[in-house]
């Protein structure tokens, strides 16, 4: 009974410590922008290996999901004779929720292993002991730049799979289903709000980008030196992340859209 | 070399992530319809609005000429004092123009029609609309419908002795 | 040896991990300009001592002092202007996988000096001609063997001409002419720039070959220390099975267990 109180004392104590690392993580990271900002390529070369490498399943992802939701939300809204509004309930759902949470999945799925894996194995090669001793802070030469790369790349994939997506919705509804195409866009248009959808989408995006890849670093840099340590983080980062941003998206939507 | 092709593909990839974003901004989104404030304000008094919520439609004839801005209630006249901005290039209506809160099917969103006056000169930036008509609530044209259907039975009665 | 005050100074170290003592009361003098060996068993904490006077590990209890500054005693930014004066070699040779030998080796005189590039390219073909793989600066860390790999990371080590080297097990896993090339590798470089030198170790036959001074650690204490010469001659039982490499003495080939009989009769308890 005392052993099970105690384990329970333990693992929460584990938990509380790895939140605080965690955040201490963050803190360093984010010191390190002064640092990075005088050598813009290594940002760059994030930029390449977060942002341009997941673009391929980002724009297939919102093509399929828009041409999914065309062919669904048709079947509904016909029923109600109200095909019209098809626009507007694709881009919502794309503007609103799909775009940056499937977006942030996916990023996750893609991006944010491949992030731990890289840092983890850095680490258990002791690539990252070794800047360590040449008097190069791996956290800000390393760590940082690929932080910030998450950040600027996940509001911009979001903003891709929400635009491919409704332009997936436009070629199922207008050119399969027979939606008039002035009327996928003028009802769409007069209904999307900038600040309430779109805004608050790309707000979201940012707060997912920032989440699922503080979450990917802190795994690899936190992980165990070893195979089994580095694949555990990797599962870890994606397990949490999504998690994280189902978790976030609801806090988000009801502070945005609940009245 | 391969240092400029990794930048050229990030450089590409901001674009195209910008471009997504005016996209939606511009395409998909009313900024291009609304221009942001991009008309001319006017008010009306309303004894009551019923349902009616900042961005509403105000139409005309049907066809949106703006959209409801802010809904205030003025603590003096108990009225609930409503502002619309209406696009720049209707600027032809005329000034005693008559504002009815109206509603889009039996349980639908309201919106303000404007039915047009006689008058030859035009609603500007700060015009106010004198003549308005408060929206129909459901439970007061209920309550009103009764009243009368009671008012007919018992009046016979209260005629005889 | 020379009279004049150690490079590094560590007194009365104590370092644990959770419950587990690795070092326990560690006395040890790095003279400048010798080549000092700490030589022990696999898992006494040889790389970990090297951690502890690189700061990149704290001691629970006792000082080390590098040039007469208390390394744990440093803020962050200090420490990393201390280590711009040490060179550490790691076993793996921890290379940037992501860049090529030549970046490697120039990547700390990029992010600690404000050379030209010109400049910077004659250093690290120099470095690189040292250790005899100037022809190999265009290949990325991935295609090279591993005694290459090693001779890349001392490169990189001694780019910054550091007062200090520290080897971790420079000769594990090598085969024997590799092993050879980098005997000779920290011998020459010893004898020419003759900087503070620290070899980390288990290979006992190689690194006597170049060590002045001999540290053996077992279970967390010095058990011997002095000359290769000295440590040869020692009359302790465990020094001289390290030594020799004998299978069996005071360091029992046996893990702890029970009798073998009881074992293989009762094994339901196993």
């Amino acid at each position: 009974m005392l052993d099970q109180l105690a384990r329970l004392g333990r693992s929460g104590l584990d938990y509380l410590a790895s939140v605080g690392r965690a955040h201490l993580l963050l803190l360093r990271i984010l010191q390190g922008l002064s640092d990075m900002l005088p050598r813009p390529r290594l940002l760059i070369q994030q930029l390449f290996s977060v942002g341009v490498l997941s673009v391929m399943i980002i724009v297939v992802s919102g093509l399929f999901v828009g041409m999914v939701l065309g062919l669904q939300g048709h079947y509904v809204l016909s029923k109600f004779g109200a095909a019209e509004t098809l626009g507007v309930m694709v881009a919502a759902s794309l503007v609103r929720e799909l775009g940056p949470v499937v977006t942030a999945l996916l990023f996750a799925g893609r991006a944010g292993s491949a992030l731990t894996a890289e840092i983890g194995l850095m680490k258990a090669t002791e690539q990252l002991s070794g800047l360590e001793m040449m008097a190069v802070d791996p956290i800000k030469r390393v760590l940082t730049p690929r932080f910030f790369a998450g950040f600027i790349a996940m509001p911009l994939l979001a903003a891709l799979f929400s635009a491919i997506g409704v332009v997936g919705g436009h070629l199922v509804g207008v050119g399969l289903l027979g939606v008039d195409s002035g009327a996928y866009w003028s009802q769409m248009q007069a209904t999307i709000d900038l600040h309430e959808d779109i805004f608050n989408g790309v707000i979201k995006s940012l707060v997912f980008g920032f989440t699922c890849t503080w979450i990917a670093l802190y795994q690899g840099y936190d992980s165990l030196p070893t195979s089994a340590g580095v694949s555990r983080a990797t599962t870890r980062t994606v397990v949490h992340s999504a998690l994280a941003v189902l978790g976030l998206d609801f806090i988000l939507t009801a502070l945005m859209f609940g009245e | 070399m391969q240092i400029r092709s990794v930048e050229i593909t990030v450089g590409a990839f901001m674009a195209a992530g910008i471009v997504a974003l005016f996209f939606l901004a511009l395409q998909v989104s009313n900024l291009s319809s609304l221009g942001n404030g991009d008309g001319f304000k006017i008010t009306a008094r309303f004894d009551n609005i019923g349902g009616l919520k900042v961005k509403a439609p105000v139409n005309m004839a049907g066809v949106r000429v703006g959209r409801v801005s802010d809904i205030r209630f003025d603590g003096q006249s108990y009225e609930a004092l409503v502002t619309m901005t209406i696009e720049r290039q209707y600027n032809t209506i005329p000034d005693d123009t008559f504002a009815k809160i109206y509603t889009a099917g039996l349980l639908g969103e309201q919106y303000i029609g404007l039915e047009a006056g006689g008058s030859s000169d035009y609603l500007s930036e700060g015009s106010e609309l004198a003549m308005t008509q408060s929206a129909l609530v459901l439970e007061e044209i209920i309550g009103q419908f009764l009243f009368n259907k009671a008012g007919e039975g018992v009046k016979p009665e209260g005629e005889t002795p | 040896m020379s009279k004049e005050e150690p490079l590094v100074k560590i007194r009365g170290l104590r370092f644990q991990r959770g419950a587990r003592v690795i070092f326990d009361g560690v006395d040890m003098d790095i003279a400048r300009g010798s080549v000092t060996a700490v030589m022990g068993p696999s898992g006494t904490g040889k790389t970990t001592l090297l951690k502890l006077i690189g700061g990149q590990l704290r001691p629970s209890a006792g000082s080390i002092e590098f040039n007469g500054q208390r390394v744990h005693e440093l803020g962050h930014n200090q420490l990393f202007e201390l280590r711009k004066q040490m060179g550490m070699l790691f076993q793996s040779g921890a290379l940037l996988t992501d860049l090529s030998v030549f970046d490697n080796v120039a990547y700390p005189l990029r992010e600690h000096t404000h050379l030209p590039a010109s400049m910077i390219r004659k250093l690290v073909l120099l470095k690189l001609e040292a250790v005899g793989l100037r022809g190999a600066r265009e290949l990325m860390p991935a295609e090279l063997s591993g005694g290459m790999a090693r001779r890349v990371a001392l490169a990189r080590a001694i780019a910054l001409d550091p007062m200090m080297v520290m080897y971790d097990e420079p000769f594990t896993g090598q085969d024997p002419i590799s092993m050879a090339v980098l005997v000779k590798l920290i011998h020459d470089l010893n004898e020419a720039s003759r900087p503070t030198s620290v070899i980390v170790s288990h290979d006992v036959a190689e690194t006597a070959s170049i060590a002045g001074q001999i540290y053996v650690i077992s279970e967390g204490k010095v058990v011997a220390k002095g000359t290769p010469e000295a440590i040869a001659a020692s009359s302790s039982e465990w020094v001289q099975q390290f030594m020799n490499g004998l299978p069996d003495g005071p360091a029992r080939f046996h893990y702890p267990a029970r009798a073998l009989a009881e074992d293989l009769l009762g094994g339901r308890h196993a």
